[in-house]
């Protein structure tokens, strides 16, 4: 049906639809948006009272320093911290989920305890853990941090997971260990297949909350392995904030969560909704 | 091409004894199917066959060896299940050449099966298609085709026709009767509908409570059920079961409703029930042994007078109710041998196969 043709009545409701969600989602834009132009601002441009909306011209200062004096790293720090640790979550999460879903692993209870391990306030470990770590000298390393990251994930991978294997019609699995496929093989090539949404949207969610997390990552690094959110913090001073640093390194902090987002966000829809309704 | 041996079969879920001390022998080539009311430890009877359910006691053997401790894809079976049980991530082409590739079977060899049961499936067109853009027979077409190539040595249907439609159903009967005609592997096959089972069987298994009621060939089972129970599952509409009191002395035999109504049993039959005079029995006559009165009767055939009370005509039969000794019974007639409620009609029975059934023990006596 063309616009045209529509009745002046809907064409009006629909003209007010559309006028909402844009102001919405300009409200939601807006912050994204002022943090990319700050970041391209000189010193002047940031203070400049009215506030410029957009700045002279577009200059990569803020971001050349943050090369030049090695505050970069931390981004790197953050992509290994996060990728490692998502991903022996993932592979080890799904193993244990599809323990706890197909051979009942730990009866009726186990998976719920498994996910009230989630539950705990992290600040309420984050110290005694730290004592630990430091006895055994983990503190400020990256296996430190990685085995921390995959230890508050692995609950979340493994509820997830348990979730979306179970909907996986358990005769498949039959079929294919009667046409010749050992259990292995029937994970690999027909669970995994299977559970591919899930199995994503889940990698997203738990790279975001290793990318993501402050408090362990302040307490547990010092010098040697900062993480992004740390770094930021560094910014903060007590006389004067570096705002072009600041929104500089919080660019650079966005865009692999961007990216990551973007290119599984096919299956992040699904895969969200997935086990939601039998289909 | 292998034959199936189960002796002394036992499997226990929890506290529910499933599968209780099943003997069975199915011969090479054989199609054998396992009948019996939801619950009977038909499909777990076939599950552990297959490997798919671990055994608490008792052999199983295919081709003469034992295949106890053997995993389902070291027993070289076939299995087509009720959903189909299709890989939705593939297409109908690797669907099929599926368990061809998990056992590494060369890639021409692979093309050579898969092209050979597409054709003779009808399903040639679709290779390319994904499960879900095909219809429930299709689909099913495809997960019998998965099977065929793997030319493994016992086929095992789990149900496979009771997500479809009655008249794809119907079809696919016929096609999957064609199919062990052509490629005569053995075939188990569980289903829950006694049609399937009379129609597909070399052998029909009816299963009751974890055990074998009977089994033998169909019309056997049908005409000579060994309990009340085999004669009542087997039939459509089915047996009629009233209740009665035998009266047999030298001169014959007759069984006395309690209404006061008595039929007279032929000579044939009266014979073996000189002592059970007096005992009360289900007297079992199948609708099918109904007619229209006419003419002189046959041996063995008695008349009978009864008001029609529902009348169901299927077109090419008229199922009718009527009373029999008081109590409800269903005759099959021609389809225009009764044409109003509450008509009086006269009616032959057909006592020569005529069923008596202990209603203590449920075995038949005579």
């Amino acid at each position: 049906m063309r616009i045209g043709r529509l009745p002046a009545r809907k064409a009006r409701i629909l003209a007010a639809r559309y006028l909402g969600a844009g102001v919405v989602t300009l409200l939601f834009l807006f912050p994204v948006y002022w943090l990319f132009m700050i970041s391209f601002k000189t010193p002047d441009e940031i203070y400049h009272v009215p506030p410029l909306w957009i700045p002279g011209q577009i200059q990569f200062s803020n971001y050349y320093v943050l090369f030049k004096d090695g505050d970069v790293l931390a981004i790197l720090n953050s992509l290994i911290v996060a990728g490692a640790s998502s991903g022996i979550a993932i592979v080890l999460g799904t193993l244990c989920a599809y323990s706890l879903a197909r051979f009942r692993t730990g009866g009726e209870n186990l998976a719920m305890w498994i996910i009230s391990q989630r539950m705990i306030p992290p600040i309420a470990v984050v110290f005694p853990i730290f004592l630990i770590y430091v006895y055994f000298g983990l503190v400020d390393g990256y296996f430190g941090l990685i085995l921390l990251y995959t230890a508050f994930n692995l609950p979340y991978v493994i509820w997830m997971m348990r979730g979306y294997i179970v909907d996986v019609p358990l005769e498949l699995e039959e079929s294919a260990l009667v046409d010749g496929l050992n259990r292995w093989e029937v994970i690999w090539k027909v669970v995994f297949p299977m559970v591919r949404p899930g199995l994503m949207a889940t990698s997203v969610f738990t790279f975001v909350f290793a990318w993501n997390d402050f408090l362990f990552a302040l307490v547990l690094t010092r010098t040697e392995v900062i993480t992004f959110p740390v770094m930021l913090t560094h910014y903060f001073g007590g006389q004067s904030n570096f705002w072009a640093k600041i929104a500089a390194m919080s660019v650079l902090g966005t865009l692999p969560i961007f990216v990551a987002v973007s290119v599984m966000q096919r299956y992040l829809v699904r895969g969200i909704s997935l086990g939601a309704v039998k289909g | 091409m292998a034959d199936v041996k189960l002796s002394e079969l036992h499997k226990y879920y929890g506290n529910v004894h499933a599968v209780r001390g099943v003997d069975l022998t199915i011969a090479d080539g054989e199609f054998a199917v396992l009948v019996g009311p939801s619950g009977c430890g038909k499909s777990t009877l076939l599950r552990t066959i297959a490997g798919l359910e671990d055994l608490d006691g008792g052999t199983i053997t295919i081709g003469g060896a034992v295949v106890n401790d053997l995993r389902p894809r070291e027993r070289n079976i076939a299995m087509v299940f009720q959903n189909y049980a299709l890989y939705p991530y593939l297409t109908v082409n690797e669907n099929i050449a599926f368990g061809l590739r998990a056992r590494k079977t060369p890639e021409i060899e692979i093309r050579k099966r898969v092209s050979e049961a597409a054709e003779m499936l009808g399903i040639g067109n679709f290779l390319q298609r994904y499960p879900r853009q095909l219809s429930g027979g299709q689909r099913q077409r495809v997960a019998i085709g998965r099977a065929i190539v793997r030319k493994a040595d016992l086929f095992l249907f789990d149900e496979p026709l009771s997500n479809l439609d009655a008249q794809l159903r119907d079809e696919m009967r016929t096609e999957i009767k064609r199919l062990h005609h052509e490629i005569t592997t053995t075939m188990i096959y569980v289903t829950h509908d006694q049609v399937e089972a009379m129609t597909l069987a070399d052998r029909i298994v009816l299963l009751r409570d974890g055990k074998i009621e009977q089994q033998g060939a169909p019309l056997e089972l049908f005409e000579q059920p060994r309990t009340g129970f085999v004669a009542g599952f087997l039939g459509s509409p089915s047996i009629n079961l009233i209740p009665a009191t035998l009266k047999a002395n030298g001169a014959g035999a007759a069984v006395v409703f309690q209404s006061g109504d008595a039929l007279t049993l032929p000579k044939a039959r009266a014979e073996s029930l000189i002592n059970a005079d007096g005992q009360q029995v289900l007297v079992g006559i199948r609708p099918q042994h109904f007619s229209r009165a006419g003419g002189p009767l046959r041996d063995g055939v008695v008349p009978y007078s009864a008001v029609a009370d529902l009348i169901q005509p299927t077109g090419t039969r008229t199922f009718t109710t009527i009373k029999i000794g008081g109590f409800d019974a269903v005759a099959e007639l021609q389809a225009h041998d009764v044409s109003s409620h509450g008509e009086r009609i006269d009616l032959a029975i057909d006592l020569n196969r005529v069923v008596l059934i202990d209603p203590a023990s449920g075995l038949v006596i005579a």
